[in-house]
């Protein structure tokens, strides 16, 4: 009896109960939909942050206040005996550590910014026209921040596109002057439109001088130090400059941190693949529990047509022509379920980010093939006890069932 | 017709566990059966004539004794080498008919083709002829639930013989039919064992075992009479 014709008697089986082999299948199409979901969601997550990240420059270095043995991710600055990065650390590091090609100091808070009787709380970072190279950001009308500002502690402010729009709708900003927590600052360019990068808009944030910065928040420190390597191979030796040349200037006290973009990378990168690891094995369970339907109404349909059982051996069907009959039918209901379940995880991936923007979504082929290869797993593994089942059976008792 | 030993059983017994006791149902049987014969098995109920039956059929084995079936010794066996026997060797008609419910009456005869490995295609050119020779050419698409029980039968006999085996086993034939449908039946197989095939009938009715040649009569799993009618 060869596969083809096992097939087909499989087949006209699983269509001779229609309802009941689709609710059946139903039970492993969910759970091969919801694993490629789940893990498209997961995989989109990490996909996107990738890009968000990479794109932010992979050589980039950031040196924060404060001594932590933890690599990547955010953290305050931990209180202290800490000494402050200081401006003066970042021209040192400009001028000596000949290995980076720009060493940014900013300061970061926030302020209301107020033109005429509008006003909007933003983000207000103090930095040097550097930052422009070092993150990706430029500016689209005006000028940014120029070196000369940062100098003088001019009173001058490069806006973002959502706080222009804001405070100036379709007007002209530049030359204006408006108010950043009740200082008086002159309009000297506006950004560049750059829009949302994991739910943060990059646009409504204001540039001012360093110095300024400092002043305005009155605090001497930094909130950080951005630096950049041309070619990735320098990241490591850059380290060790930026270390000697801050620890002398720190009294000989390593009271700062060098966090490296690669590095936070590779962290998000690790978070976000366990996510989707969990999210895929959540999903897993209920492919599990699908399976152990298919199991369940296989058992049925072994006890149903054991008289048919009897009768196909009385007509010299051997056991293992018993057990592919089943297992086939088995294996056709878990087979075409995959499908169908492959079709409609795929399908909503591919609508989902359509409808959700803040879900990106990535359909990746080895989730496909992992839940398609699962799913046909789970029908293999749940066919073979009712199949075996059939196959035992004595041919007597099975003619004699009623 | 040359004849030669078809059957031959040597002090067959079988016994069943049932629980604590064991339960004896043939007790020393030996039996010849030729080529051609056309034998009728009596016996009350519990006689062991079922049992006697299925292990002739290759559908059991005995618990002891020897069963050679054309010469060649059938209880030792494999699973798969008594399912080939039954396959070529033997035909089956049960007293409920035994059909497939959802196949049609020629799928129901191409089933121990399948079995058989014959391709698809050859299958339906074997089936057809059967299905006249049985009188149903006209009925072969029906479904069984669409035929009457003496049709049914004779799709049944249909299906016994699309292998052209040597024996056919016949488990009370006419015992679900009226007794038109019941001596349609009985000539089929009277006149299929006159072209050849060795025929063993189960049966309780006097009429039937009257239209046999050999008559062997069971009880408590013994043979008590074993009379050749002339």
């Amino acid at each position: 009896m060869n596969f083809i014709e096992t097939f087909g008697v499989s087949l006209e089986a699983i269509l001779s109960n229609k309802v009941r082999s689709g609710l059946t299948m139903l039970g492993v199409i969910i759970g091969v939909m919801a694993v490629i979901l789940l893990v498209s969601i997961g995989e989109g997550a990490r996909v996107y942050i990738t890009k968000e990240l990479t794109g932010l420059g992979t050589n980039l270095l950031i040196i924060t206040p404060g001594k932590t043995t933890t690599r990547g991710g955010f953290h305050p600055p931990s209180a202290g005996t800490v000494r402050k990065l200081s401006y003066d650390d970042s021209l040192a590091l400009r001028r000596r550590a000949w290995l980076l090609t720009d060493a940014v100091p900013i300061v970061l808070g926030t302020g209301k910014i107020k033109y005429q009787n509008l006003g909007r709380d933003t983000m207000v970072i103090g930095t040097t026209p550097e930052f422009q190279r070092v993150r990706n950001l430029f500016v689209g009308i005006g000028n940014f921040v120029s070196q000369g500002d940062v100098d003088s502690k001019s009173k001058v402010v490069v806006l973002g596109t959502t706080v222009k729009e804001e405070l100036f709708g379709e007007q002209s900003a530049l030359g204006k002057v408006v108010m950043v927590s009740d200082a008086r600052y002159r309009v000297v360019g506006v950004m560049q439109k750059k829009g949302t990068s994991l739910g943060w808009d990059i646009d409504d944030v204001v540039f001012i001088p360093v110095t300024s910065g400092q002043e305005l928040f009155d605090t001497d420190g930094l909130f950080e130090i951005l630096a950049s390597t041309t070619r990735a191979e320098d990241v490591d030796p850059a380290i060790a400059q930026i270390k000697d040349i801050l620890i002398k200037r720190h009294a000989h006290k390593e009271d700062f941190t060098i966090q490296t973009q690669g590095a936070m990378l590779s962290t998000m990168d690790t978070i976000l693949g366990v996510l989707t690891a969990v999210l895929g094995g959540i999903a897993g369970i209920s492919l599990l529990v699908g399976g152990i339907g298919i199991m369940n109404i296989m058992l049925v349909s072994v006890r149903e047509r054991t008289r048919e059982i009897g009768i196909r051996k009385a007509l010299g069907a051997r056991n293992r022509d018993i057990m592919a009959q089943f297992m086939i039918e088995a294996m056709t209901l878990s087979g075409a379920g995959g499908i169908i379940g492959i079709i409609t995880g795929v399908g909503l991936a591919l609508i989902i980010p359509v409808f959700i923007d803040v879900l990106p979504t990535s359909v990746s082929l080895w989730s496909i093939l992992m839940a398609f290869s699962f799913s046909a797993a789970v029908g293999v593994f749940f066919g073979v006890y009712p199949a075996r089942k059939a196959a035992l059976q004595d041919p007597i008792q099975a003619l004699r069932y009623e | 017709m040359h004849r030669f030993i078809m059957i031959e059983l040597s002090n067959i017994t079988k016994t069943y566990r049932m629980g604590e006791v064991d339960i004896t149902v043939l007790s020393g049987i030996s039996l010849k059966v030729q080529s051609g014969e056309l034998i009728a098995i009596m016996g009350p109920s519990g006689s062991g004539k079922s049992t006697l039956m299925n292990i002739i059929g290759c559908l059991d084995r005995p618990t002891s004794g020897a069963y050679h079936f054309e010469s060649r010794e059938i209880s030792t066996l494999s699973d798969d080498e008594l399912a080939a026997v039954r396959n070529s060797k033997i035909g089956f008609v049960f007293q409920t008919f035994n059909l497939l419910p959802r196949f049609s009456a020629l799928k129901n005869v191409e089933v121990p083709l399948i079995y058989s490995g014959v391709p698809a295609r050859l299958r339906r050119e074997r089936a057809v002829p059967v299905l006249e020779q049985v009188g149903l050419s006209d009925r072969m698409h029906h479904k069984p639930t669409e035929l009457s029980g003496g049709q049914q039968q004779r799709v049944a006999i249909a299906r016994a013989l699309v292998n052209n085996p040597p024996l056919l086993l016949a488990d009370e034939p006419t015992g679900n039919l009226d007794s038109r449908s019941g001596s349609e039946v009985l000539d089929i197989l009277t006149g299929l064992n006159r072209q050849g095939v060795t025929i063993m009938i189960v049966t309780h009715d006097k009429d039937v075992a009257a239209r046999c040649k050999r008559i062997i009569n069971l009880k408590d799993g013994q043979i008590i009479n074993d009379q050749v009618i002339v």
